[in-house]
């Protein structure tokens, strides 16, 4: 169902009409397979029309690299089991130790496919096929902000704390979405994510 | 000067015409569940439309004025000491008490001057669900302190003098309530979401045909909607993909869910419609228990919606703006 080529499109094509800036558009948002403009309601013209001409133009003009979409973020993780309660049943899943889950998972190039279900949530793909595991049975009702988790063929990490069904593999020291920061998310799709392994010392030693 | 919170109802916030350009980072504008209200209230007290009101739910609260502070009350019809939909005059220390919502089931409350609280993000909307926004990100407690502008007396008395047909300290006329629901099911304009074509004809019928109740589990996140469950699409599952305020989305357990102000800005489950934008104020004046249908349009008969919403609510600005002499 998910097309890399398709969301790669999809982030390159966002990201020329977010760069037009038209006043009419509110919000430019890539998905996983598809694009959504808001318009602002006041707009008089003719919707799809202009939607259509839009895409239209942007294609004509040359949309760009998918190297110039997103930047390099380099993620700290911890993969100790006090932050990655799921880690063990994941090694067993997957006939891995707990060592080599969080070793694959470190080792692995990732691309944020889309930011979605709350705020600076990030969807990556690049997980090692070997990781491949189902999301948990029964969802925790609340999961600690920072845990990076894995299910089916992706990874994501939680911004902040709430409900999630993902196996939770690990914890980033990161602030991943803080309204108040100039840049707010940390992520934004098109970024490629790599991780870097620090010990629970390393961990606490960040800043809060 | 400050407005207390003596009671504080069933959620109340702070919100104003919400947050844009965010959605690529996962967050939604949120906001007035119902702008057109907001503006009136706006509006009422002499405010430009971006300023942040108190928004009540279905049950109001006790307030208390640190000083002579003119304010208005718009959307829902409460139950109130003070007359509703037009400019009041609260003299300092005077109790606003502010029961249930008789009719609709959202109010908002503005200030002349706004709420001054730091924006975030552009905006002093309440985003529940990341603890941020309006008054240190949460709803309402007794005890609280509102902001109010601080020359909020000289302020008032000099918009209150303005004001023509004045009758003590309220006036005789009132702005029309543009949203409140007249009788129930209220109709709903919707477009054929994304998957329409995916469900089978008998579910496209039932989801038309339906009188939808709203769900008691229903938020500023979304309205779910209670009636006969839905069968949802026999093939394939749905990709994560973009959604919208008004979205009707139909998760496995067949009750469908229409996206509201603080809705999630991507989403897995199959979309059957959207609500015409226009239709969604409307929709967030209706309290659990509030019963709705849906009526099939199209892109042009959704824009002539919003455009005649648009002007219904231009002409009761510019009546207003009358009042006041401009």
């Amino acid at each position: 169902m998910l097309d890399l080529e398709v969301n790669a499109f999809v982030q390159r094509l966002a990201a020329a009409v977010h760069a037009r800036g038209e006043p009419w558009i509110r919000d430019v948002v890539p998905a996983l397979g598809g694009l959504a403009l808001h318009f602002d309601p006041d707009f008089e013209g003719v919707i799809s029309d202009v939607a259509a001409e839009l895409v239209e133009r942007c294609m004509k003009e040359g949309l760009p690299d998918p190297e110039n979409v997103g930047r390099e973020v380099e993620v700290p993780v911890c993969y100790d089991r006090v932050f990655a309660p799921d880690i063990e049943e994941v090694a067993a899943r997957t006939a891995l130790s707990p060592e080599e889950v969080a070793t694959r998972h470190a080792a692995g190039e990732y691309r944020v496919l889309m930011i979605g279900f709350a705020p600076g949530h990030a969807y990556m793909s690049g997980l090692d096929a070997k990781l491949t595991v189902p999301r948990r049975a029964t969802p925790r009702p609340v999961v600690p902000t920072g845990s990076v988790a894995i299910a089916n063929e992706q990874t994501v990490i939680y911004p902040y704390a709430i409900a999630g069904g993902w196996n939770i593999i690990g914890r980033t020291p990161l602030t991943v979405f803080n309204a108040s920061r100039a840049q707010p998310s940390l992520f934004t799709a098109g970024d490629r994510v790599r991780w870097r392994p620090i010990s629970a010392a390393e961990f606490e030693g960040f800043p809060k | 000067m400050t407005l207390r919170v003596l009671r504080p109802g069933i959620l109340m916030t702070v919100q104003d015409v919400g947050r844009h350009g965010y959605q690529h980072l996962g967050l939604c504008p949120g906001g007035a569940m119902d702008p057109v209200a907001l503006a009136l209230a706006n509006a009422l007290v002499g405010n430009g439309d971006d300023e942040a009101a108190l928004e009540l739910t279905i049950l109001g609260p006790d307030l208390e004025f640190g000083a002579d502070t003119l304010i208005a009350l718009c959307g829902a019809e409460f139950e109130a000491n003070i007359p509703v939909n037009r400019p009041v005059l609260v003299e300092a220390g005077k109790l606003v008490h502010i029961g249930r919502a008789m009719r609709g089931a959202r109010g908002y409350l503005a200030v002349a001057g706004g709420l001054p609280i730091e924006p975030v993000l552009g905006s002093r909307s309440t985003y529940l669900p990341g603890h941020f926004g309006g008054h240190e990100g949460r709803t309402l407690r007794r005890g609280d302190a509102i902001p109010l502008v601080a020359n909020i007396a000289a302020l008032s008395q000099e918009r209150f003098a303005r004001l023509k047909g004045k009758n003590g300290r309220s006036v005789r006329w009132w702005a029309p309530p543009l949203t409140a629901p007249d009788r129930e099911p209220i109709l709903l304009h919707v477009i054929e979401g994304e998957h329409y074509a995916r469900f089978d004809a008998t579910t496209q019928r039932t989801f038309l045909d339906t009188v939808w109740s709203i769900a008691p589990d229903s938020n500023r996140m979304g309205f779910r909607l209670g009636g006969a469950p839905l069968l949802g699409p026999a093939q394939g599952e749905i990709l994560s993909g973009p959604t919208c305020l008004g979205s009707v989305q139909v998760p496995a357990n067949g009750q469908p869910i229409v996206l509201m102000a603080d809705h999630q800005t991507t989403g897995g489950y199959p979309r059957i419609a959207e609500v015409a934008y226009a239709d969604v104020p409307r929709l967030a004046q209706l309290a659990p228990g509030g019963r709705l249908h849906f009526a099939r349009c199209n892109l042009e008969i959704a824009a002539q919606l919003r455009k005649a919403l648009r002007e219904r609510l231009d002409s009761a600005l510019h009546g207003i703006a009358w009042e006041y002499g401009n």
